[in-house]
């Protein structure tokens, strides 16, 4: 199954799924980060965006939106994979993400 | 069956509604007749469904209606109540019958009246008409659809098991002479499109779904776009308006026929199956000389409160027989506001007066009127 | 009336579904009723539908405001008579998309007779229920879908009834999709609701959304993230079996998945088999 050897991306980084052999379409399919704008007054600070995105992208901020919620920040935008999934997730449509055009 | 008609010759594609004695035949008359006309019969679960039902068709556009009886229009009142703030048209009928609860599923009563005006929560006015013949059924339901069409409100057909079972001849217009309104629906562009803005009929105008308005249409109270407001002015607002939309327009809504209210010293007042035996009663007391009017009530609500006013003035008391314990008696009674005696002819239900007793409770009338005059 | 959508940075791309002056909406932090709009709203930019031919239909409770905020026909009627409404409307106007998106409550309370009837007539519907296991809006009442031993405003002493097992009853009473989600999964649910909207006759889907400032409070399970990760680690996801199996009750997973997928003639394409009348009669006007 798929264990094994780790394999590193463009970047360097692990990737976080194991698999046996580089596939052979590696280099079309890496997805490259997605720009992602936070509409920071919309959030309500539920954590799902930061709980669930796979790369660990985003982190709850320190500050203030206008209601006293802590909107999320992106920490790491390089590990984005262009998922989407936080703005799919989002309760509030407060996260969306841009795909970056090659 | 004149009902069905009725409702098909004003144009009605939609019926929702679930069996119960005695408005059973208009349903089944609609099931056979709808296909043929390209509209839809559904027998829903429950009258809650088939009110829902009907709202739900009227909003894609089409005239609806329901018939019920007693323990159906019970059921209906919360969805009345959506229908009226939504400013839904349709067409509820109910032939009423013995009551409360259960009560004469197969005889006659006239015991919903009040509950056609007040028996949604909240405070709102309605148009109730009331036939008194199936001629009155086949051209009342036409009426009805109409003024539904115009004042965007449900309208209730309040009839009752004797007219619902008489049988008699009906005479059908041709389809060119029968008046027919449709809604009118919005012509401006939906960006700057406020749906619940009103002119000075206060009637809004209104899209159905599928227009391209993106229409928000709900029961909470809201403002003129059409999102809830939870503030006392916006309800304010909302509820006046609804109330002022009947009560301003009331001179094209109540109908009534008046027979030998000049010098009339009685005024019967009457309305649905209490019409023929009183109108019976009035003429045998005219033959004896006695000075009885007659005022047909074709409308109920809203009460036509301003000609109970002026005929206070005129007459010396009016006699209301109904076949309950006292419902549009109190109506007419608040009006004369003492300048007239009121006396009710009650009847439990079950059946309707006889010229007799009607005549009777006249000649009560008058000898209390005698007595009266004695005393001054 | 029709909104204008956001224009810069700030636009979302499902603002063009979404009622902006309406927006942040009413829900509270992490409620599974915005990820299910969410996911509703991309499974609706995906079916390629005209939005103009889209309708809802909503009922009273937490769920049944999202009528207020999608930028659709949208319909916020009585408490559990949504279905039949969508029945009434979506019959006389066929072309109309036509979906519900209400409550457990809502739906299955006082509104279960319905909605058995409308499966069996199988009426061209797609029905959106968000099941968060109580009466939210009024604050945490027991409904018809708590679990056992669940405390609510009306159980205190713990729910002593047994809860509903919705795909079960949606697959007996003839619904011809049902599945059932997780708020969580919302790409699985966008995959489901756009099945189900594209489908033709009663589609039903189910998710399963955390409740945390009523249900949640009451019984200790945190906040939103801790009650939605608490389901995801009891959920499992199994397509394709039988609806019994996805009963919800203590000691058992809950069950995920696609149960039923498929094909009966719906109501309309079974009355127009029936009826043989086909031609116009009275009233005609003449010439």
């Amino acid at each position: 199954m798929l264990s094994g050897a780790e394999v590193r991306n463009e970047r360097n980084s692990v990737m976080a799924m194991k698999m046996w052999r580089k596939p052979l379409d590696w280099e079309e399919k890496l997805t490259q980060p997605a720009t992602i704008y936070i509409i920071e007054n919309r959030c309500k600070g539920c954590g799902l965006c930061v709980e669930f995105c796979p790369e660990g992208v985003l982190r709850i901020s320190e500050g203030f939106n206008q209601k006293g919620y802590h909107p999320p920040f992106v920490a790491e935008p390089a590990a984005c994979v262009g998922c989407h999934f936080c703005e799919e997730v989002c309760p509030e449509f407060a996260i969306h993400c841009k795909d970056s055009t090659r | 069956m004149a009902c069905a008609e009725g409702a098909l010759a004003a144009g009605c594609r939609f019926f929702g509604g679930y069996p119960i004695t005695p408005a059973t035949e208009v349903a089944e008359r609609m099931a056979g007749r709808l296909p043929a006309v390209g509209g839809i019969f559904i027998q829903m679960e429950d009258e809650i469904a088939s009110i829902a039902a009907v709202l739900g068709a009227a909003w894609g556009g089409a005239k609806a209606m329901t018939s019920t009886s007693g323990p159906g229009f019970s059921l209906m009142m919360e969805n009345l109540g959506l229908g009226i703030i939504t400013e839904t048209p349709c067409v509820i009928v109910n032939i009423q019958r013995g009551g409360p609860s259960t009560g004469l599923p197969t005889l006659c009563s006239q015991g919903d009246m009040m509950q056609a005006r007040w028996g949604s929560h909240g405070h709102y006015e309605v148009i109730a008409i009331s036939p008194s013949s199936p001629q009155e059924m086949f051209d009342f339901t036409i009426r009805a659809f109409n003024l539904a069409e115009t004042f965007r409100i449900p309208v209730l057909v309040m009839a009752d098991e004797v007219v619902g079972h008489t049988v008699e001849r009906v005479t059908i217009p041709s389809a060119e002479a029968i008046e027919v309104i449709d809604r009118k629906t919005p012509t401006e562009a939906p960006e700057t499109y406020f749906p619940y803005k009103t002119d000075k009929s206060l009637i809004p105008v209104l899209p159905n779904a599928g227009d391209g308005y993106r229409l928000h249409i709900t029961g909470l109270t809201h403002d003129e776009r059409g999102f809830p407001m939870t503030d006392a002015e916006t309800q304010e607002k909302l509820v006046k308006r609804l109330i002022q939309k009947i009560q301003k327009n009331k001179k094209r809504i109540i109908d009534y026929e008046t027979h030998f209210l000049n010098g009339a010293e009685i005024i019967l007042v009457t309305y649905g199956s209490s019409v023929r035996p009183a109108l019976k009663a009035m003429r045998s007391l005219r033959e004896a000389g006695i000075k009885v009017g007659l005022l047909k009530l074709n409308t109920i609500w809203p009460f036509a409160e301003d000609l109970i006013r002026k005929l206070a003035t005129q007459a010396k008391a009016f006699v209301v027989p109904e076949v309950n314990f006292g419902q549009i008696a109190l109506e007419v009674e608040r009006c004369a506001a003492g300048k007239a005696i009121t006396k009710l002819i009650p009847h439990a239900g079950g059946g309707i007066h006889t010229p007799l007793q009607i005549a009777t409770g006249v000649e009560e009338t008058l000898r209390k009127v005698a007595s009266n005059r004695k005393k001054r | 009336m029709r909104e204008k959508t956001n224009a810069d940075s700030y636009r979302h791309p499902k603002d063009e579904l979404l009622r902006g002056s309406r927006i942040p909406h009413i829900w509270c932090p992490g409620c599974g009723i915005g990820s299910a709009l969410s996911a509703a709203i991309s499974s609706l930019q995906k079916t390629g539908i005209d939005y103009d031919q889209m309708t809802v239909v909503s009922g009273i409770g937490c769920t049944g405001r999202v009528a207020g905020y999608l930028n659709l026909d949208s319909f916020h009627t009585t408490h559990g008579r949504a279905i039949p409404f969508a029945t009434g409307l979506k019959l006389v106007k066929p072309q109309l998309k036509v979906f519900v998106f209400s409550g457990d409550g809502d739906l299955f309370s006082i509104g279960g007779n319905h909605f058995i009837h409308a499966a069996r007539r199988n009426i061209d519907l797609t029905i959106i229920c968000v099941n968060n296991m109580n009466y939210g809006m009024t604050g945490g009442q027991v409904s018809a879908n708590t679990p056992m031993g669940a405390r609510t405003t009306t159980t205190p002493y713990g729910n002593s009834e047994v809860p509903l097992n919705l795909p079960s009853l949606a697959a007996a009473c003839g619904a011809v999709y049902v599945a059932r989600w997780l708020s969580l999964d919302v790409r699985r649910l966008a995959q489901s609701i756009q099945e189900a909207l594209e489908k033709p006759g009663l589609s039903f889907v189910e998710v399963i959304a955390p409740c945390p400032t009523a249900y949640g409070r009451r019984n200790r399970l945190g906040s939103a993230l801790e009650m939605i990760k608490l389901y995801r680690e009891n959920s499992v996801i199994r397509n394709g079996v039988h609806p019994d199996e996805t009963v919800i009750q203590e000691g058992k997973k809950m069950v995920l998945g696609k149960f039923i997928d498929t094909q009966r003639p719906t109501f309309l394409e079974s009355l127009s088999g029936v009826s043989e009348l086909r031609e116009t009669m009275w009233p005609r006007k003449s010439g």
